[in-house]
């Protein structure tokens, strides 16, 4: 049994002292999953660290227990903590690539984890490490044992890393967003691997993961963390039937699917407030579509509603008055138009090939080819989805199509946006087709200049593309522009990082809508955001494409995006399209088999059980 | 009198100059605030400013130059001296006054050399000399020379203490608003209570002045630190080399900044063939001998000089020169660390997407250097300044040392170490010359070491969290 009792952690970060985790209860038996789920920053990470006394530098636990089998972990002195880390608590963790060591064996990696824990020493640990490679499903264990990690692709070293996690054969184990940085057929079979080992070796996990779909379909138990609280425990099949807090409804509903097509997903509006705050009442309810006159100056606890069922909301403790607020759902969308006409965008057997640095007289390739051959056709006010695994050249062929490969890679092929072919360009004929295709990127603190204010980002793109703009004219723009994306006018005079990262994708939507492009090319950009943001991006795009008539090249390897708003779709593998067609025709009569896998990978929620 | 303004003083008030307009863009820009912010509350970068900061004040005496006016008899055009002086010098007069006849101990009156001494009775004896300064006012040192010591150094410890309790009271009063009244203040300031280290840096500011106390009392009377060979004051030579030492290391280091920025930039961002040449060039001047590459320089220049003496009005203005070109050549020759790490940065940042987004613009390649790339490798340039303003001060003492460093009349501690050479060698020893360029120079480069590690743990958040935090955590606590 592993519990964790009013544990209180706090960070000395530069804002001040941020309190991460404020009273947090929870247990975890063997042969259970318990999953721990919430947006970035509400303290769900740190929960992991701290039980295994791992805080960072500047963290440390400010009161409270965490006793595994009656005993008290924090109370425990460095060197037995040790024996407890990995030999009765292990943990794996999201970076695959990063969590191994890159300058020895795997053999070598797990016969350390066998050879600290268990009293096996030498060839009789090798055996036991190549059993263990076995197990987690390595093919060839007795070759790959030797291998180094860069000879294994991400879902074998995610498989490795499990293997050295329960090779000291612990009771519990500590999974921190394990498939977050994999891909969607890789994630199926991971979360499949770790839900047999479970069953096998009666293993109490505690799952820690943002993606809502991934819990359903394992933890038995689910806790929902807000801003440093568990504010909703309950099994997992009631939690996602009958949600009780608000934030979890709301959470529930943001998520798009295809059943949410053609209605505007349910944001949550505002941010997660900053845990350098001392909080007065409840942390949510400035945000909340429930929220009632006393929420803000009563703190809720956690109470019992229902079987096995707490929630920390004052709805069920202290009922009350509501206040009024704005209704989440507004009116549903017009569709989108119906393809007609010449397209706005049309692809033709486009190929990107990267030449690679090969020594001088090797036999090996010269070059790689990204894109293989691509072709398709995008008309005005449509989304056209590019789906696909990671490596499968997706974001290379959006890439050039904006022009932003001329000088790094061989373009073939021809994409010829009303009739003109873009690699052909040059001069002011490229200037004006600059301005209307743009981008917006997946990561929003990558993608915009922390050196320059907002305005200055903004109208980069008017000066060049908009000589003849004169500096009243820009602002004008610029000021049209924050409107339209739902920032407030003093955000031009401020600087990048004084934004969240929802806050800067609107931002880089600005930046994309400054020349009034008519296709805007978008690179996963909801990928990087938490689900109540990623709601308010997509409805956002979604407006501006029913107002604008933009065309969106939406790139993402998120299915739940694709249904909900892309009208096609291509599918596409190793540089090339598999399938394409209408989005709802391949969604559900998938014809190649490789869509089929794909789509049968895709983690979903339990359909509500009525 | 006449003003002269050589070459070094036009660069350093230049950079101080740049360096108060960085001070102001600093104020302006949110994010730039708060990364100083972080270097001045940190108490020991910020009392390793304090220590640089007093440097800095000698170092800025010690460069406005003048020339005296010669009396002349009326009509006839004005004649000025041929030495140049600095603010520093005249501050000095009276020290570079006494000059004795040779080597003589700290504080000592008498003479480290036996001499040979006629007396009254035209009998010769071997013994000490009096000084002819040091101590002069001494009827009998042997009793009176305690005394005397004692009680200017006393007298010197009061003033400098006075002078500390008044910027604690200044302090104090200047914070009096903020922390209920000035009592208030003092308390809080007593236990570490303020948004800066203001007691640490008060506590530098009363030990550097408690230092000083002492030593001006001393001054006048004395040789403080004794005198060299040739009879002259080592304190004085000392705080010469500040200067020397300062604009060697503050210039050189500028001098490297535009070739490594430059080179650095256009090899990360253009790749390929651009790419290859900078590469070649770089490496290759890695690979040739360091020293061997500043001495041909150095020697060039100055048979350059001795060609064409007709430049110089003044001795000082020709070893100034010799000096910037010194910096010059250690610029030209040591921008390869620096241009490597500028590469490297750059290729990174041209992967990013806001610097797809403009060429997606079409924004022109000068454009995206200047706009989104440059200013994005300033940290690492600041780092690499202040990382190798220190390296620079040691440099040039060896170079001086193997004797392609400054001219040999300039006051430098590379010179000093170079006498010190023979001097340590003889017996007895003397020790207080190399003793005292010892103690400035590690005084210096400590204390920019101490400032560089503050800036570089606030502008490379990696670097930050593996300092140790106990200090920090503990105030954390306080602030709870």
């Amino acid at each position: 049994m592993l519990e964790i009792d009013d544990l209180r952690v706090e960070l000395d970060a530069d804002a001040g002292l941020v309190r991460a985790i404020a009273g947090m209860h929870l247990s975890l038996s063997r042969g259970e999953t318990f999953a721990l789920v919430g947006e970035s920053g509400c303290g769900k990470s740190m929960t992991a660290l701290a039980l295994m006394r791992l805080l960072p530098e500047n963290g440390r636990v400010a009161g409270g227990a965490v006793r595994l089998d009656g005993r008290d972990l924090l109370a425990l002195p460095e060197g037995q903590m040790r024996a407890v880390r990995g030999g009765r608590i292990a943990m794996i963790f999201q970076e695959p690539s990063t969590s191994l060591n890159p300058v020895m064996r795997v053999g070598d990696q797990v016969v350390e984890a066998i050879e600290a824990h268990t009293p096996l020493r030498g060839a009789a640990a090798r055996a036991k490490a190549i059993d263990w490679l076995a197990r987690v499903g390595i093919p060839e264990p007795q070759r790959r044992v030797d291998d180094y990690p860069f000879r294994l692709s991400g879902g074998q070293k995610q498989r490795v890393m499990i293997a050295i996690a329960l090779a000291a054969e612990p009771d519990f184990l500590v999974a921190d967003e394990p498939t977050t940085a994999l891909d969607v057929t890789i994630q199926a079979q991971i979360l499949d691997l770790i839900r047999d080992l479970q069953r096998e070796r009666q293993l109490g996990v505690l799952l820690i993961t943002h993606d809502l779909a991934v819990v359903s379909g394992m933890a038995h138990r689910v806790a929902l963390m807000y801003a440093g609280q568990i504010i909703e425990v309950a099994p997992a099949a009631e939690f996602f039937a009958h949600p009780k807090h608000p934030y979890a409804r709301l959470l529930l509903q943001a998520l798009p699917d295809a059943a949410r097509r053609g209605e505007p997903l349910a944001a949550i509006a505002g941010t997660v407030p900053p845990l350098w705050l001392d909080f007065a009442g409840c942390r949510f309810w400035p945000r909340c579509d429930k929220a009632m006159g006393h929420c803000a100056g009563t703190i809720p606890e956690l109470t019992e509603e229902g079987l096995q069922h707490q929630v920390r909301c004052l709805l069920y403790s202290q009922p009350g008055n509501a206040l009024p607020r704005p209704a989440v759902m507004p009116q549903a969308l017009p569709p989108a138009p119906a393809v007609q006409g010449q397209p706005l965008l049309d692809v033709r057997d486009l190929r990107v090939r990267f030449a690679l640095k090969a020594p001088l007289f090797s036999r090996g390739p010269r070059h790689f080819d990204a894109v293989d051959g691509v072709s398709y056709q995008l008309h005005a006010g449509r989304t056209l989805a590019l789906v696909g695994e990671s490596g499968c050249g997706k974001t290379t062929s959006g890439k050039a199509i904006v022009q932003l490969l001329r000088r790094q890679a061989q373009v073939g092929g021809q994409a010829l946006f009303e009739g003109q072919d873009l690699f052909q360009l040059s001069g002011a004929a490229l200037v004006e087709a600059r301005r209307s295709i743009q981008i917006i990127f997946q990561d929003p603190f990558a993608s915009l200049n922390p050196r320059m204010r907002v305005a200055d980002v903004l109208e980069e793109g008017l000066i060049a593309l908009r000589p003849e703009l004169d500096t009243g004219q820009r602002l004008k723009r610029l000021h049209a522009l924050v409107d339209q994306v739902g920032l407030r006018r003093d955000a031009l005079q401020r600087w990048p990082h004084e934004f969240s990262g929802g806050q800067r994708q609107r931002i880089a939507i600005a930046r994309a809508l400054a020349v009034e492009p008519r296709l805007i090319v978008c690179d996963e950009p909801t990928s990087a955001l938490d689900v109540s943001v990623q709601a308010q991006i997509l409805n956002l795009l979604r407006d501006l494409q029913r107002e604008q008539g933009l065309a969106y090249l939406f790139i993402t390897h998120n299915i739940g995006v694709v249904e909900y708003i892309a009208d096609d779709i291509a599918v596409m593998r190793g540089g090339r399209i598999v399938e394409q067609g209408a989005c709802p025709d391949v969604l559900r009569r998938p014809w190649e088999p490789y869509t089929r896998s794909l789509l049968a990978a895709v983690p979903r929620l339990v359909p509500p059980a009525n | 009198m006449k003003p002269v303004l050589l070459w070094t003083d036009l660069a350093l008030w230049l950079m101080l100059a740049a360096g108060i307009a960085y001070a102001l863009r600093v104020r302006a820009q949110a994010n730039l605030r708060a990364t100083w912010r972080r270097v001045l509350r940190d108490p020991v970068a910020a009392s390793a400013g304090v220590v640089m900061a007093a440097f800095l004040l000698v170092t800025l005496v010690d460069s406005v130059h003048l020339r005296r006016a010669l009396p002349t008899a009326a009509g006839e055009a004005a004649v000025y001296d041929a030495r140049t002086l600095s603010l520093l010098d005249i501050a000095l007069e009276r020290q570079l006054g006494m000059r004795e006849v040779s080597y003589s101990l700290p504080l000592g009156t008498h003479g480290f050399n036996k001499e040979s001494v006629i007396d009254a009775q035209g009998r010769v004896s071997r013994e000490l000399p009096r000084l002819q300064f040091g101590g002069a006012h001494l009827t009998d040192p042997a009793t009176q020379w305690a005394a005397d010591v004692a009680g200017r150094a006393a007298l010197g410890l009061m003033g400098g203490l006075v002078a500390a309790l008044l910027a604690v009271a200044l302090t104090a009063a200047a914070l009096a608003g903020h922390h209920a009244g000035w009592r208030g203040a003092l308390a809080d300031l007593a236990a570490d209570r303020t948004f800066y280290p203001l007691r640490t840096l008060l506590l530098t500011l009363a030990v550097l002045l408690l230092l000083a106390g002492p030593v001006i009392a001393l001054m006048p009377h004395y040789h403080v630190f004794g005198t060299d060979r040739t009879g002259n004051d080592v304190l004085v030579q000392a705080l010469k080399s500040v200067r020397t030492a300062f604009v060697i290391g503050a210039l050189s280091t500028l001098a490297t900044l535009p070739i490594a920025l430059l080179l650095g930039v256009l090899a990360g961002y253009h790749k390929g063939w651009v790419d290859e040449v900078i590469q070649y060039v770089y490496t290759t001047l890695s690979a040739v001998p360091n020293v061997l590459l500043i001495a041909a320089c150095v020697l060039m220049v100055q048979v350059f000089f001795d060609k064409h003496p007709e430049l110089f009005e003044t001795a000082a203005e020709r070893s100034d020169l010799k000096m910037l070109m010194l910096c010059a050549i250690l610029g030209l020759t040591g921008w390869a660390g620096l241009c490597r790490l500028v590469r490297a940065e750059t290729l990174k940042l041209r992967e990013l997407d806001y610097v797809q987004a403009a060429t997606a613009f079409g924004v022109g390649d000068l454009r995206i250097m200047a706009r989104h790339i440059v200013p994005n490798v300033m940290h690492l340039v600041l780092i690499t300044v202040v990382l190798g303003f220190s390296e620079l001060i040691l440099y040039e003492a060896v170079l001086t040392y193997v004797g392609v460093g400054v001219d040999p009349v300039m006051n430098s501690f590379g010179s000093m170490i170079n006498l010190a050479r023979s001097e340590m060698s003889r017996d007895p020893v003397v020790w207080w010359s190399f003793a005292a360029a010892f103690g400035f120079m590690v005084g210096l480069v400590l204390a920019a070491n101490l400032f560089a590690d503050g800036v570089r743990d606030a502008f490379d958040p990696k670097a930050r969290s593996a300092r140790p935090r106990v200090l920090l955590r503990r105030k954390g606590a306080d602030h709870a």
